[in-house]
C-alpha cells in the first residue's frame, strides 16, 4: 500500500463518510428521541433513490431540485408510519416491536420496487457527476463535495431543531414523560409524527446521493441497513454529532482495509463496529442518556 | 414482549384442584388435539402422493414448523427476540453441503443420516453467538442478533471454503420421483414431532418456568435465584439445534447452497412472523402459523414466481397481525372460545366457570 494510495482511501472515506452520515441522521434521530429503530431506513434510503431517478429520467427534473418534491414524499411515508402503526404499539415493548413493524415495512418496499423497475441495477445520472476538482495529487468528485455540504448543513440544522427549539424540547419532554408532558399542553401524537416525518424526509437528501455515487437496486436496502446500525450505534443513537463522526471514522477504516486487505472484507469493519461496541457498551460510545440530557 | 404469551392455551387445559369434573373430558380431548393431527399429518402422503407440486410445498411447511417451533423455545419463552435464527439455518445448510462434497458421502439415507450433525454443528456455532448476544437485551440483543446474521451471510460469502456466491452443490440423490417427496416429507415430519417434544418438555419443566420468569421480569427472575445467563444461553443453543437440522435437510431437499439463499434475512423475518401470526410462547401457536403461512408462501411462489408480489403480501400481512392481534391465533382463538364457554355457563348459572375465565384471561 503507497502511501497516496493511504492519503487518498482517507480522503474517500471522509467523503463518503458525509453521504452515509446523512443517510443514518433520520435513523439516529428517530430512535435518540422516540426509542423507534427503524430497520427500513436502508429501503427508504433506495426508495428515495428511486424517486429521485423516476424524476430524473421521465421528467428530466435535476437532481437537487427533485428533492423539493422527494423530500415532502418521503415526509408522507413517515407521517403514515407513525400515525398507521408506531403510536398503535404498546408503550412496554415498543422498541422491539418497531423493529418488526418497520422491517416488515422494508420487504413491502423491496416488493413494490421489485415489482415496478425488476432487480436490474441504475443508476442517477446529471451532468455534473463525473466532474470532479483537481487538488494537490488528487480527484475530488463534485457529488461527493456536495453531499459533504449537504449533510453538514442539513444534520447542523437538525440539531438545532430537535436540541434548541420549542419544538424540539417538547418532543424530549414527551419521550421522558409522556404524561406531564400532556398536562402541560404539548400535543404529543402530533410531535411524535412531525418529527418522524422530518427524520424520513432528511433521508431523501441521503437517497439522492447515494444514488448518485452508486449503482442500486430494490436488494440494495439489505446491505445499507448493516452499515447504518454500525453507524448509528458507535455514534450513539440519538446523536447526530456522533452520527457524523462516527460515519467518517467507519468509512476511512473500511477504505483503508479495502485497499490494504481486499474490498469484500471491507463490510466486516461496520460489523465489528456493532458487535464490539453492544458487547462492550450497550448504549454506544455517546449513549441515549446522555444526548436526552442535553 | 412481556405480556404477549401471558394467557395460553397450554397452562389453563389443567387447572389444579382435586374437584375437577371434566378431567377425564379434557384429557380426552387434549390428547384428540395431539393424535388427530399427527395421524392426518402421517397418512397426508398417501392421499398427495399423485400430487408432487402440493407435497413440495409440504416438506417447506414441516421444514418451517420445525424451525419456528424451536425459534419459539428460545424466543416465545424467553421473551428475548431473536432475529438471527438464519444463521443456524444457514450453517446446517453448509454443512450437509460440504460434508457431502468433501467426504463424498454417498447421496440417499447415508447423507440423510448427516442431518442431525446439522443440528449439532448449528448448536456448538450458537455457544458463542449467543455468549456474545445475550450480554445484552431487549432491542440491543435483537439488533446484535441481526448483526451476527449479516456477519455469517458476509463469511459465507467470501470465505475460501464455502465456494462463494457460486455456491455448492449438494449429492444429487437418484430417488424415484414418485418416493423423493415423500421420503423427504417422512424426515422432515420426524423433525417437527421431535422438536414439538422438546418445546412440550422445556415448557414442563422447571426449565421452562425459569425462562418464563425471565421473559416476565428478568431482574427478580435473578433475584428469586435463577442462573439468567446460564438459562438464556442453554435455551439459545437448545432452540439452533433443530433449526439446523431443518436447515441442513431443505439444503438436501434443494440440491444446492447459495450465501444468500441459506443466510436469507427474510427467513429471520418469516420465523418472527409465522410466530406471532399463530402465537409466540404456546407449543401449537408456531406449528399454525408455519403451516398456514409456508403453504401459503410456496403456492404464490408456485403460482406466481417469486417477483416481488410475495414480498408486498408477506410484509402487508405481517404489519396486519402486529396491529390487529399481536397475540396470535392461538391465544386470540382460546380466549374467544373460553369467554364463549363462560357465556354458555352463565346462562345454566355455573359460577366456578366464571371464575376460572377471570384467572386465565388475566
Amino acid at each position: 500500500m503507497s502511501f497516496d494510495g493511504l492519503i487518498e482511501a482517507i480522503i474517500d472515506g471522509v467523503l463518503t463518510g458525509g453521504v452515509y452520515a446523512l443517510m443514518a441522521a433520520g435513523l439516529s434521530l428517530i430512535f435518540g428521541v422516540m426509542d423507534i429503530i427503524n430497520i427500513a431506513q436502508g429501503a427508504m434510503v433506495v426508495l428515495a433513490a428511486y424517486l429521485s431517478y423516476v424524476l430524473s429520467v421521465h421528467l428530466g427534473i435535476d437532481l437537487f431540485v427533485g428533492l423539493l418534491i422527494t423530500a415532502p414524499a418521503m415526509f408522507a411515508l413517515g407521517v403514515l408510519l407513525e400515525w398507521g402503526f408506531m403510536r398503535r404499539l404498546r408503550e412496554g415493548d415498543r422498541t422491539a416491536m418497531s423493529i418488526l413493524v418497520t422491517y416488515a415495512f422494508a420487504i413491502i418496499i423491496e416488493g413494490v420496487l421489485t415489482k415496478i423497475f425488476s432487480t436490474d441495477y441504475r443508476e442517477l445520472s446529471a451532468p455534473y457527476l463525473n466532474d470532479s476538482i483537481h487538488m494537490l495529487n488528487f480527484y475530488l468528485p463534485v457529488i461527493y463535495l456536495l453531499g459533504f455540504a449537504m449533510a453538514a448543513i442539513l444534520l447542523g440544522g437538525l440539531y438545532l431543531l430537535f436540541f434548541r427549539t420549542k419544538f424540539g424540547r417538547g418532543l424530549r419532554a414527551s419521550l421522558q414523560n409522556r404524561t406531564a408532558a400532556d398536562l402541560i399542553g404539548i400535543n404529543v401524537n402530533r410531535t411524535r409524527m412531525l418529527a418522524i416525518g422530518i427524520g424520513v424526509a432528511v433521508t431523501a437528501c441521503g437517497g439522492m446521493v447515494y444514488g448518485a455515487t452508486v449503482a442500486f437496486n430494490p436488494n440494495s436496502g439489505y446491505d445499507l441497513i448493516s452499515r447504518l446500525l454500525a453507524i448509528v450505534i458507535l455514534g450513539g443513537m440519538g446523536s447526530i454529532g456522533g452520527a457524523m463522526v462516527s460515519a467518517v471514522a467507519l468509512l476511512v477504516l473500511a477504505d483503508v482495509v479495502a485497499i490494504a486487505w481486499s474490498p469484500v472484507w471491507s463490510i466486516l469493519v461496520f460489523y465489528a463496529a456493532i458487535l464490539l461496541v453492544l458487547s462492550l457498551r450497550p448504549n454506544g460510545l455517546f449513549g441515549a442518556r446522555a444526548v436526552r440530557a442535553q | 414482549m412481556s405480556a404477549t404469551g401471558a394467557a395460553d392455551p397450554g397452562a389453563s387445559a389443567a387447572p389444579p384442584g382435586p374437584v375437577n369434573p371434566g378431567g377425564a373430558k379434557r384429557r380426552l380431548t387434549s390428547s384428540l388435539l395431539v393424535l388427530v393431527p399427527l395421524a392426518l399429518a402421517i397418512l397426508f402422503p398417501l392421499v398427495e402422493s399423485g400430487n408432487q407440486g402440493n407435497m413440495s410445498i409440504a416438506v417447506f411447511a414441516l421444514i418451517f414448523m420445525a424451525s419456528v417451533s424451536a425459534w419459539n423455545i428460545f424466543s416465545g419463552y424467553s421473551g428475548y427476540l431473536a432475529l438471527g435464527h438464519a444463521v443456524f439455518f444457514g450453517t446446517g445448510a453448509y454443512t450437509i453441503a460440504l460434508i457431502g462434497t468433501d467426504w463424498h458421502v454417498p447421496a440417499g439415507w447415508a447423507l440423510m443420516a448427516l442431518v442431525p450433525v446439522c443440528g449439532v454443528v448449528a448448536g456448538l456455532v450458537a455457544i458463542p453467538v449467543g455468549m456474545v448476544a445475550l450480554r445484552t437485551r431487549r432491542h440491543t440483543f435483537v439488533v446484535v442478533t441481526i448483526g451476527v446474521f449479516f456477519i455469517f451471510q458476509t463469511l459465507a460469502t467470501n470465505l475460501a471454503f464455502t465456494g462463494g456466491t457460486s455456491g455448492v452443490q449438494v449429492p444429487f440423490v437418484s430417488w424415484s420421483f414418485s418416493v423423493f417427496n415423500q421420503r423427504f416429507y417422512y424426515v422432515a415430519l420426524v423433525i417437527v414431532v421431535a422438536t414439538v417434544a422438546l418445546s412440550w418438555a422445556v415448557r414442563r419443566s422447571r426449565f421452562g418456568l425459569q425462562l418464563m420468569a425471565i421473559r416476565d421480569d428478568e431482574e427478580r427472575a435473578r433475584g428469586m435465584g435463577v442462573r439468567t445467563a446460564r438459562v438464556k444461553l442453554a435455551a439459545f443453543v437448545l432452540s439452533a439445534i433443530p433449526v439446523g437440522m431443518a436447515g441442513g435437510l431443505w439444503a438436501y431437499f434443494l440440491g444446492s447452497v447459495y450465501p444468500t439463499s441459506a443466510f436469507d434475512p427474510l427467513f429471520d423475518i418469516a420465523l418472527a412472523l409465522m410466530g406471532f401470526f399463530g402465537g409466540i410462547g404456546t407449543i401449537s401457536g408456531p406449528l399454525i402459523g408455519a403451516l398456514l403461512l409456508e403453504s401459503l408462501q410456496q403456492y404464490f411462489t408456485q403460482k406466481f414466481s417469486a417477483n416481488g408480489l410475495y414480498l408486498i403480501v408477506y410484509g402487508s400481512l405481517f404489519l396486519v397481525v402486529i396491529l390487529l392481534m399481536p397475540r396470535g391465533i392461538v391465544p386470540s382463538g382460546a380466549q374467544w372460545l373460553r369467554s364463549w364457554r363462560a357465556q354458555r355457563a352463565e346462562g345454566s348459572s355455573n359460577p366456578t366457570a366464571g371464575a376460572g375465565v377471570a384467572e386465565v384471561t388475566r
